[in-house]
C-alpha cells in the first residue's frame, strides 16, 4: 500500500471503525514474509493437506487441484511445506529475494 | 419550573440519571460513589427508570460493559472515584478512542496508598490525558446542572466523546445542601431521546467492526481526529449552556470570574473550595485589598485563550491544585495555566499551591495565607518558591 493512496484525518472515519465488513482481505500481509513457498508439481499429488493446515486462506485449489499460493496474504510460516507428506515434500521455503523467477505464484486471488 | 430540594450531591446525580433515564449503567460501588450508585439501583429496581442496570465484579467491567453497551447504541452512564477510575483506566481509553459519548460522574477521591477515602483531584488529573471531557462543579447544583449538559455535550455529533463530571467527595457528596432540580418532563425535553447516528452495532443491516488494530499507518490519523472533536467542544459547551440557561436561568461558561475585573491578586481554583475562596475575596475587598478569583468549569478541553484573556490583568496569580504532581514543576493546573500564561507580553507572577490532599479542607485563614503570600511575591516582584503546600506541617 503505497502512502499516497492512505486517507488523511479528515476522511477517515471516526474511532477506528472499519465501515464495510470483510476488507481485511485487501491488506495486504504477504509484505510481512521472509520465506516463500515454492510448488513443485512434479511431486503434488493433490491431497490438500497444504490447503487444510494454512492457517490463512493461502493455498489456491481450482476443481479440487492445488493451484498455487495466494502471495498478498502467504506469511510465510512453512506450515504447508511441512505438513505435505510427500517426501522430499511438494513444497520448499525459500528466502524471499532468492527466489527464481516462476516461483512468484500468483499475487491476487 | 423546577423544585427546591434539599439533597446531597450523591442524591442530585442519582436523581439526574433518573431523570435522564439512560439505557444503560454499569458500576461498582467505591466510597464516595456507593451512596450515588445505591439510589439509582433503589430507582432500577422501584421500576422508576428502563435502564439496564449491570452490576458487574470491577470497575474494569464495569468501563467495559459501558464501551459495549455505548457501542451497541446505547445511552450509557456510570459513575466511579479513586481507585474505581483507576481500575477502570484501560478501558477509560477505549471509550474515548472509539468515540463513544458515555458520560461518568467522577466523586474525586484522594488515591491510596496511604488509604484515604477523603475528596482530592488525584484521581480526575491522572485521567486528564485518556481524552475525555473533565467537568468540575463547585457544589450539588453544579453537579447536577452539568450532569445535564454533559450528556448534550459528548452526543454532539462534531464532538462524540465520554465525559467526566467531577465533584469533591464528601464535602459534596455527602453533604446536604438548597439546590433546584428540574421537573422530569423538562430533563426530557433538555437531553432529547439518544439518535446514535454514528454506526451502532445494533444496526445489523450494516455491519461495522469496532476496536481493530490501528497501526503505524493509521493511528496517528484516529489521535489527530480526538484532537479536533475537543477542539469541536469549545463551541458546543458554550451552546449547550447557553440552551440550559434559558431552561434553568443558571448560566455557565468555561468558568466563572469572581470579582476579577479589577483584580491585581487572583487565585486560580477548581471545585468545592472556590466557595470559600470566594467568602475570602469578599473579605479581602471590605479591606481594600483587589482580590479577584477564577473558577475553571472545563478542564478539558483547556479553555486556555479565554483563561489567558481572562487572567491577563492580574499582578499575580495564586495557582491552587488540589492534586500532585510527583516530580514535576509543581501540580497540574499550574503548569497549565502558567504555560498558557506565557503567551501575555506582561504575565502575572505565578506560583502553586497544593492544597486539600485527602479531604484536607481548606479553612478561611488557609485560603487567607494564599492571598498574603500573592502580596509579598508582588511586592518581592517574583515567587521565590514556584511550587508549595499550603496545609503541610514541618
Amino acid at each position: 500500500m503505497s502512502e499516497s493512496k492512505l486517507k488523511g484525518w479528515k476522511e477517515l472515519p471516526i474511532g477506528g471503525l472499519i465501515l464495510e465488513p470483510g476488507n481485511s482481505e485487501a491488506y495486504n500481509t504477504g509484505t510481512w514474509r521472509t520465506f516463500r513457498p515454492v510448488l513443485h508439481p512434479e511431486i503434488c499429488t493433490h491431497d490438500l493437506f497444504c490447503w487444510l493446515y494454512c492457517p490463512d486462506a493461502a493455498i489456491l485449489v481450482k476443481e479440487g487441484k492445488m493451484t498455487g499460493f495466494d502471495m498478498k496474504h502467504c506469511k510465510g510460516c512453512g506450515i504447508c511445506a511441512k505438513v505435505c507428506p510427500h517426501k522430499p515434500s511438494a513444497i520448499t521455503m525459500v528466502k524471499e529475494g532468492e527466489a527464481e523467477e516462476g516461483d512468484k505464484g500468483k499475487e491476487t486471488k | 419550573m423546577g423544585k427546591i430540594v434539599a439533597y446531597t450531591g450523591n442524591q442530585a446525580i442519582a436523581e439526574g440519571m433518573r431523570q435522564i433515564n439512560p439505557d444503560v449503567c454499569a458500576a461498582y460501588p467505591i466510597t464516595p460513589q456507593t451512596e450515588l450508585m445505591q439510589q439509582f439501583a433503589s430507582f432500577v429496581a422501584d421500576g422508576l427508570v428502563d435502564t439496564e442496570l449491570v452490576t458487574v465484579e470491577s470497575e474494569h467491567s464495569a468501563m467495559s460493559a459501558c464501551v459495549g453497551a455505548a457501542a451497541a447504541g446505547g445511552r450509557v452512564m456510570t459513575a466511579t472515584s479513586a481507585q474505581g477510575m483507576a481500575l477502570m483506566w484501560e478501558i477509560m481509553y477505549c471509550a474515548s478512542g472509539l468515540r463513544l459519548p458515555i458520560v461518568m460522574t467522577i466523586v474525586n477521591r484522594a488515591l491510596n496508598a496511604p488509604l484515604n477515602i477523603h475528596g482530592d483531584h488525584s484521581d480526575a488529573m491522572g485521567a486528564r490525558d485518556s481524552g475525555w471531557i473533565q467537568i468540575f462543579s463547585e457544589n450539588a447544583q453544579e453537579a447536577y446542572d452539568n450532569l445535564m449538559q454533559a450528556v448534550r455535550i459528548g452526543e454532539e455529533a462534531s464532538v462524540r466523546l465520554p465525559v467526566a463530571v467531577c465533584y469533591d467527595g464528601f464535602i459534596i457528596s455527602h453533604s446536604i445542601e438548597r439546590m433546584e432540580i428540574l421537573e422530569d418532563e423538562e430533563v426530557k425535553g433538555f437531553v432529547g431521546p439518544y439518535q446514535n447516528l454514528y454506526h451502532p452495532m445494533l444496526d445489523i443491516a450494516h455491519p461495522v467492526t469496532y476496536g481493530p488494530v490501528d497501526l503505524q499507518d493509521y493511528y496517528t490519523e484516529h489521535k489527530r481526529q480526538q484532537v479536533e472533536a475537543m477542539k469541536n467542544a469549545l463551541p458546543v459547551i458554550l451552546g449547550v449552556a447557553e440552551e440550559y440557561k434559558k431552561l434553568t436561568g443558571r448560566g455557565f461558561g468555561y468558568f466563572e470570574t469572581y470579582r476579577l475585573d479589577d483584580a491585581e491578586i487572583g487565585m486560580f481554583i477548581m471545585g468545592s473550595a472556590a466557595g470559600t475562596a470566594k467568602e475570602v475575596v469578599d473579605e479581602l475587598r471590605a479591606t481594600g485589598i483587589k482580590a479577584g478569583l477564577l473558577k475553571l468549569r472545563i478542564f478539558r478541553p483547556f479553555p486556555y485563550q479565554e483563561v489567558t484573556a481572562a487572567l491577563k490583568n492580574l499582578k499575580v496569580l495564586a495557582i491552587m491544585d488540589r492534586a500532585e504532581s510527583f516530580g514535576a514543576m509543581g501540580g497540574p493546573t499550574f503548569n497549565e495555566i502558567r504555560s498558557a500564561l506565557l503567551s501575555l507580553k506582561k504575565p502575572p507572577l505565578t506560583f502553586n499551591y497544593v492544597y486539600g490532599l485527602g479531604g484536607r479542607e481548606p479553612s478561611l485563614a488557609e485560603i487567607h495565607k494564599a492571598f498574603a503570600r500573592g502580596r509579598e511575591v508582588l511586592t518581592a516582584g517574583k515567587a521565590e518558591v514556584l511550587h508549595d503546600y499550603l496545609q503541610v506541617r514541618e
